[in-house]
């Protein structure tokens, strides 16, 4: 990335509008964020998980968050659509600017939130229901498609997610039918149906053999020219071959964050290059 | 190697497993005594006229359960009928929405007393808030007491099912932007339902051969009725009259009567094993 990219992207805005959004990107200024946390603090009851955590998440760009187990890592992603709300005793402090608006506020409507900002958890999640089905249920939630184009919007759910030659005789059958790692691309391209604008990726490979590991990397870059993609990792080459920018969080602290290159070849801190030199972790 | 200490942990094993056989012997001789004697003395009951007859009068001969059977089928499908919708329900509400709301708290708790509280004390309950009050026995008084009863065990079997359901898949339905109730019936319950089938039949093999609460509620009519107005035949009863009757032909109506119950709570329990079997394959 060191010339001027030009990249015209057409998305749907899940509130209905279409949004024709032309951005230019450079290599060097810096990225418009689509997610910005302040002085993000989080707790479950008395422990607190984050400490003050300020990040920008770039719009269309993949960023790795790494760290030990129990490091904050998965907690932030979980604040990032509130999910932390279906639990009492768990609340964030600070402040989440999504797009200009911060999530945080209690009045914010966290079902909508949901349908902008996707997730895709650790272990496959398919839906008791047929393949087809497990697509069209997100969609069905906040659009209401005639049958074509909700047949046109589940295949190209599942092409995206690279999928579609293995499923497209089969659509009628349980999701539950599928591997492990046809199961975690149908969740990834159930989370893409819905055309949400950030995609949240738990530990998404941490349960898949190496070649389905592969396929859902190749996705993750494929992914972010429509999307903006965080991604928790246990993998330190995972996420140095799949994102653009990394996080190290250790302790519910945010270390060091910078360009993926800069943190896996010379990163600033001491602590960092010790974890990702395997010193430690 | 300490030999002594080896030989000693073999005997305790030994003993432990006799002990554990004899239980076993004697609860499985109790369990085949009872079938073996329902089977004899109610297998010869069984006719073509135990089936389309109605209870004979006091001294007349033959006779059958007809009429008790169809009773039996009304009030224990009516009773489903009502008790599955709430039970279930109630469970969903206990197990998807009540985490730690103080009306769920106390639903569990009072369901709970409810599932252990003796059949005739609910009985007596219906007798009192309703025979009672309309003076005369009624196939809907049976109705109502059958599914007092049936409803929390299906609260119970609805409620846990639900919590064996992972919380991951919760979340993943959550994470698209669905709503609670959405949640709930789409994800959730599906993936409980061969489970909550499970509940709903387990209920209906306890319901099938509850006598206490019908002797004050629904009773007994010696002839053919379909009026849940007035008082029902039922099987449960019918038994309980005829077993302790002078007539040599009540009491083999009782014995058939006692042995169609048994089969269709074994029946029940069968295929409620199939439906298990099938969620765990799935």
């Amino acid at each position: 990335m060191n010339a001027t990219v030009e990249t015209a992207v057409k998305r749907k805005d899940p509130m209905n509008a279409t949004v024709e959004a032309e951005i230019k990107m450079k290599a060097e200024p810096t990225l418009s964020p689509a997610i910005r946390t302040v002085n993000l603090n989080f707790y479950y009851g008395a422990f607190q998980g984050l400490k003050g955590v300020n990040l920008d998440i770039a719009e269309h760009q993949v960023t790795a968050f790494i760290g030990p187990s129990g490091c904050g890592k998965s907690t932030l992603l979980r604040t990032l659509n509130r999910m932390y709300s279906l639990y009492p005793g768990q609340r964030a402090e600070g402040e989440i600017n999504f797009y200009g608006q911060n999530i945080l506020d209690p009045k914010q409507d966290l079902n909508l939130l949901r349908a902008r900002i996707g997730m895709v958890f650790q272990k496959p999640t398919p839906f008791p229901m047929s393949i087809y089905d497990n697509i069209a249920f997100g969609v069905r939630l906040y659009e209401n498609l005639p049958r074509a184009e909700m047949n046109d919007r589940v295949e190209w759910a599942l092409r995206k997610a690279a999928i579609w030659d293995e499923v497209k005789d089969k659509l009628g059958q349980s999701g539950l039918s599928l591997s492990g790692g046809q199961q975690q691309r149908l969740c990834i391209a159930r989370s893409v149906a819905v055309k949400p604008s950030v995609l949240l990726l738990d530990e998404p490979t941490s349960a898949l053999d190496p070649i389905s590991t592969a396929k859902v990397e190749e996705l993750v870059n494929e992914l972010k020219t429509e999307y903006t993609v965080a991604i928790v990792t246990h993998n330190m080459q995972q996420a140095a071959r799949v994102s653009d920018f990394t996080a190290y969080m250790y302790l519910g602290e945010m270390i060091e964050f910078g360009k993926t290159d800069e943190i896996f070849i010379k990163p600033k801190k001491k602590a960092t290059e010790d974890y990702i030199t395997g010193r430690f972790g | 190697m300490d030999d002594s200490l080896y030989q000693r942990r073999k005997r305790t094993n030994q003993i432990g497993l006799t002990l554990s056989m004899l239980a076993m012997v004697l609860g499985m001789t109790v369990l085949l005594w009872i079938l073996a004697l329902l089977f004899y003395k109610g297998f010869a009951a069984f006719s073509w006229t135990f089936f389309t007859a109605s209870t004979p009068a006091p001294g007349s001969e033959g006779g059958g359960l007809a009429n008790a059977i169809v009773g039996s089928l009304m009030l224990v499908g009516m009773c489903t009928l009502v008790s599955t919708p709430i039970g279930v329900l109630a469970g969903v509400y206990l197990a998807e929405y009540g985490d730690q709301s103080p009306i769920a708290g106390l639903t569990r708790f009072v369901s709970d007393i409810m599932l252990s509280a003796p059949s005739i004390v609910i009985g007596l309950f219906v007798y009192a808030i309703l025979v009672a009050q309309v003076k005369h026995f009624s196939g809907w008084a049976g109705m109502i007491a059958l599914s007092l009863i049936a409803i929390p065990v299906v609260v119970r079997t609805t409620e846990n099912i639900l919590r064996l359901v992972p919380g991951s898949l919760r979340e993943a339905a959550f994470a698209l932007g669905a709503p609670r109730w959405k949640v709930a019936t789409m994800v959730t319950l599906r993936a409980a339902k061969a489970g909550v089938i499970t509940g709903v039949l387990l209920s209906l093999a306890r319901i099938s051969g509850e006598t206490a609460p019908l002797l004050f509620t629904a009773l007994n009519n010696q002839f053919f009725s379909t009026d849940m107005n007035k008082p029902l035949a039922n099987l449960p009863v019918v038994i309980f009259q005829f077993a302790l009757s002078p007539y040599d032909n009540w009491i083999n109506l009782a014995w058939g009567g006692a042995l169609l119950i048994t089969l269709v709570v074994l029946l029940i329990n069968i295929v409620t094993r199939i439906f298990f079997r099938e969620k765990v394959s799935a």
